[in-house]
């Protein structure tokens, strides 16, 4: 296994109590695999990505173990996490590409980055001008400021440098958002591309936006209110969703093709609880439809049948 | 719950009681505000209980302090503790004329550059910036050669109007950031006149900057009169802190060892400047809740 | 009816505006009323600009706008306030449109104020609330709180109720959902829809095709200042004539099937050819790298469908 979480717990730490952002998670991933971690503002799906690189002065584990290809990861000590940190475990920020320090040239930038790892950039030159290469970006992109290059060829510079020291693990948080459906494509096909060049081993694709991930991921795991709903393989996610919120949120979806004029589309009333004091039970049972007294009592995460896992009593 | 009173009161700021709440708590802004009240008190009242006139000579020249002069005598054997307090009122004066002016001219300027931009915007910075490089004591000087004596009203105009520029920049700034916002469009598609969006929206969202501004404005203003006033430049036969340091220093009250004659005034300003900073770094962290410390 | 007839932009840069950096370009199109026309294009296409301007938040710096008949760009004053009582928008952001130090009321406060002077305070309540519940919202729900206690769809769901106070014709909607979460952005797109039945008309502007599709009767294909294709949207989306739609067709990421294989393009290879550049930078560019590329001209394909001429003709 590349990765495995075991019953994860995050928590942010407010004047009024802990907010546990991500709520006993677990779940694998395997070597080659592209994970799709799906979910709306509030999920903790950012959180979850996050933390498993870099904890923010807020942020806090409670609980749980991470094992990296069965090495145990240290994140709540900062130096500790530093030995992983872009050499084993990579992250590529929300907004990465309009984050590039507008004063450096790009190749300075590379260079500060990698020598605060100790790694002297004469030593990382060839095997980066071969990267940008393969992306599609010219060697002379190391010479060029961020304002030079568009949004696109920013974002790919960065995905460039994050896994310049081939991880085994990239975050990728909200990579395609805020992107035009051109550039989206390009970086959604560098995802697959990094992948099977072999130059990145798992990537755990952080995005609210379902259709992106299935053109790109393997796999789905669908996040409410700082726990897993479902885990699927994309296709199954999409096609034979069993748990009430994804069957919702796929229902609420425009696809081209679907007009207003002729089939009406409904979003799911309500919002999700407060992480400050969650409620006992299942945590969509206010918001669904399908609601009853069992869902009191919160459901377990079941594999119902191989790879498939959902928390529902309704679906088992 | 009655539903007609919800669309009545829309001005309240966001948590009033919250930024009491840690005003009071806030070691820095209550030393602060407590020592420059207490001399505010004391420029108000003490003068109507000391001797009316502080350039009376009342008695023998340079007396220590003594239970009959509080404060002991200058040179001349007038009565320091009465100049000292009538002095204070002058600065004080002086400080909120100057210090208004300059807060009204920097308002004026920085909001109507910011908010309107294009041509006026750069007429504006050019003013300032010119503002800003002259030398304003050679200026004093020019000015006051020409007229046939100063007044504490010409000293508070004149410091008001040169002092603004820095201030204008600064609220300029501001107010071009929050300008291109959207509500201050949705302001505009509401029918509402310029004059009314920069008042009512983008003027509240600068309020403590507006405020920390003012009272900065304030505690420069009485220490350049005091320098003026120091250096001559002052009104004549102006009693004022600035004043008495340079009558002190003129007559050597230094090498006399006349201490009692530029101490206090000299503690008085720095008193009040330094209690105005202090208080200025306080309202900071009041007003930023990022700088606060949550204990 | 709002008619857009060859408008364009162009942005002084450069100090006291010597260069000019052109945003639109000679873009002429119409909305009509009880129908939703979309606007559709990338980052740094000017489609936020056209509806600054129709908005009279830019001004024009050629061509013209007319709203039945008037020129709305010299609109001035009480001219221009009774212009505010037809046409209104509402932005994509909807945290930035709040006041954060007032209360959310502030917005209607603001046109009581200027609007509804003569109405006595019981009757401007009720008019408030049903305006409230006409858009799905419970008036004790929203009224009163600060922006930040509520949600992003609530927050959209009150400033359309802003604009429906007054008896506008034409809502200009910019980006509205690209901030909300999924789960919210169906319904504000339905009540966007809904105005239609009022007898409003809809410019709806955005990046997202599938919306777009979804809801409006019309669309307006742009790109970097210029229209390529613009018609009845199920002929657009159904019969797209011109490369870049059928690029932004192929690359919207679709639920049930995958991309399908970029069409080559003449020129350089790759999605590359049609990324939008960071704007400020390629337009200055082009200030000093002598005259921008004409705009095409705009060829009737069939009934109600217009495409941008293009070298090499349409693929």
């Amino acid at each position: 296994m590349s990765l495995d979480v075991q019953h994860l717990v995050v928590a942010y730490r407010t004047l009024r109590g802990d907010v546990r952002a991500v709520d006993d998670v677990s779940f694998s991933v395997a070597d080659g695999e592209i994970m799709g971690l799906a979910g709306e503002s509030g999920c903790g799906k950012s959180t979850l990505g996050n933390s498993l690189v870099r904890l923010d002065g807020r942020m806090r584990v409670l609980a749980g173990r991470v094992l990296l290809d069965g090495t145990e990861l240290p994140l709540s000590d900062w130096d500790a996490m530093d030995e992983f940190r872009f050499k084993k475990i990579s992250l590529v920020p929300q907004y990465s590409m309009s984050a590039l320090n507008p004063t450096r040239r790009i190749g300075k930038m590379i260079s500060e980055v990698v020598r605060s790892r100790k790694i002297r950039y004469k030593d990382v030159l060839p095997e980066l001008e071969r990267r940008l290469r393969l992306v599609g970006l010219p060697t002379d992109v190391l010479a060029k400021y961020p304002i030079e290059l568009s949004g696109g060829m920013n974002q790919r510079v960065v995905m460039v440098l994050t896994t310049l020291l081939d991880p085994s693990l990239l975050v990728a948080d909200e990579v395609t958002s805020a992107l035009d459906v051109s550039t989206q494509r390009a970086v959604g096909e560098l995802l697959v591309e990094l992948r099977d060049l072999g130059i990145v081993t798992s990537t755990i694709m952080i995005t609210h936006d379902l259709s992106i991930l299935v053109q790109v991921a393997d796999s789905v795991m669908v996040m409410y209110a700082g726990k897993v709903v479902e885990r699927a393989p994309t296709a199954t996610i999409v096609d034979a969703p069993r748990h009430p919120y994804t069957k919702l949120l796929i229902a609420s979806l425009p696809e081209v093709g679907v007009r207003y004029a002729e089939h009406v589309l409904t979003g799911i009333p309500g919002h999700p609880p407060s992480l400050l004091d969650p409620p006992t039970g299942c945590r969509f049972a206010d918001r669904c439809p399908f609601a009853s007294a069992e869902c009191a009592v919160e459901p377990p995460l079941v594999e119902l049948e191989s790879g498939h896992l959902v928390a529902c009593w309704k679906a088992s | 719950m009655s539903t007609d009173t919800t669309t009545s009161t829309d001005t309240t700021t966001a948590p009033r009681h919250e930024l009491v709440y840690f005003a009071l708590r806030n070691r820095k802004l209550v030393i602060g505000l407590s020592i420059v009240g207490f001399l505010a008190i004391v420029a108000i009242v003490a003068p109507l209980f000391a001797r009316s006139n502080p350039n009376a000579f009342v008695g023998p020249p340079m007396q220590p302090p003594s239970s009959s002069y509080l404060l002991g005598t200058t040179y001349f054997g007038q009565d320091v503790y009465s100049q000292l307090v009538n002095g204070l009122r002058q600065s004080f004066l002086v400080g909120v004329m100057g210090g208004g002016i300059a807060f009204v001219v920097a308002t004026a300027v920085g909001f109507t550059a910011g908010y309107r931009g294009g041509a006026v915007d750069e007429v504006l910075n050019m003013l300032t910036n010119v503002l800003l490089v002259i030398p304003t004591l050679a200026l004093l000087i020019i000015i006051g050669g020409y007229l046939k004596g100063t007044s504490i009203v010409f000293e508070a105009v004149f410091v008001g109007a040169t002092a603004w520029p820095w201030a204008a920049r600064a609220i300029r700034a501001q107010t071009l950031s929050l300008a291109s916002r959207d509500f201050v469009g949705l302001a505009r598609l509401s029918g509402v006149r310029s004059w009314r969006i920069v008042v009512g929206e983008v003027a509240p969202n600068m309020s403590s900057y507006l405020f920390l501004t003012f009272i900065l404005l304030f505690g420069n203003a009485i220490l350049i009169s005091a320098s003026y006033d120091f250096l001559g430049f002052g009104p004549p036969n102006g009693v004022s802190l600035g004043n008495m340091m340079n009558l002190a220093f003129a007559w050597n009250a230094l090498q006399l060892h006349v201490w009692w004659w530029f101490v206090p005034p000299g503690i008085a300003i720095m008193a009040i400047v330094g209690g105005l900073y202090v208080t200025n770094v306080g309202l900071d962290e009041v007003f930023n809740p990022k700088l606060r410390s949550v204990s | 009816m709002l008619n857009l007839e060859k408008l364009s932009k162009s942005f002084r840069g450069g100090s006291f505006g010597s260069g000019a950096i052109p945003a639109v370009r000679q873009v002429s199109f119409s909305i009509a009323p009880g129908e939703v026309t979309s606007l559709i294009g990338e980052s740094g296409s000017g489609k936020s600009t056209i509806g600054k301007m129709i908005l009279r938040l830019l001004p024009v710096t050629s061509g013209t706008i007319t709203f039945d008949g008037v020129d709305v760009a010299s609109l001035k004053g009480a001219a221009l306030k009774e212009y505010y009582r037809k046409v209104q928008g509402v932005f994509q952001d909807p945290f930035s449109c709040y006041n954060p130090v007032f209360r959310v009321d502030r917005i209607f406060t603001m046109l009581e104020r200027e609007y509804f002077g003569g109405l006595g305070a019981r009757e401007w309540s009720v008019k408030l609330h049903a305006s409230l519940e006409a858009v799905g919202l419970n008036p004790t729900d929203v009224l009163g709180k600060f922006a930040h206690e509520l949600s992003g769809g609530q927050l959209q769901r009150l400033l359309v109720a802003r604009a429906l106070l007054l008896d506008i014709e034409i809502l200009v909607a910019d980006e509205v959902i690209s901030m909300l979460d999924a789960s919210t952005r169906i319904d504000v797109l339905n009540l966007l829809a809904g105005l239609k039945a009022r007898g409003l008309g809809v410019l709806f502007i955005t990046h997202d095709l599938s919306l777009g599709h979804y809801i409006s009767e019309h669309t307006v294909i742009l790109r970097r200042g210029v229209v390529l294709e613009m018609g009845e949207t199920a002929k657009v989306f159904g019969n797209p004539q011109h490369s870049y739609t059928k690029m932004l067709l192929a690359s919207v990421p679709r639920l049930h099937s995958h991309w399908e294989p970029l069409e080559p393009a003449a020129g350089s290879a790759g999605p590359d050819r049609f990324e939008p550049r960071r704007p400020a930078v390629a337009r200055a560019r082009r200030t000093h790298a002598g005259p921008p590329e004409p705009v095409p001209l705009l060829v009737e394909v069939e009934q109600g469908h217009l495409v941008a001429f293009e070298q090499g003709g349409p693929g």
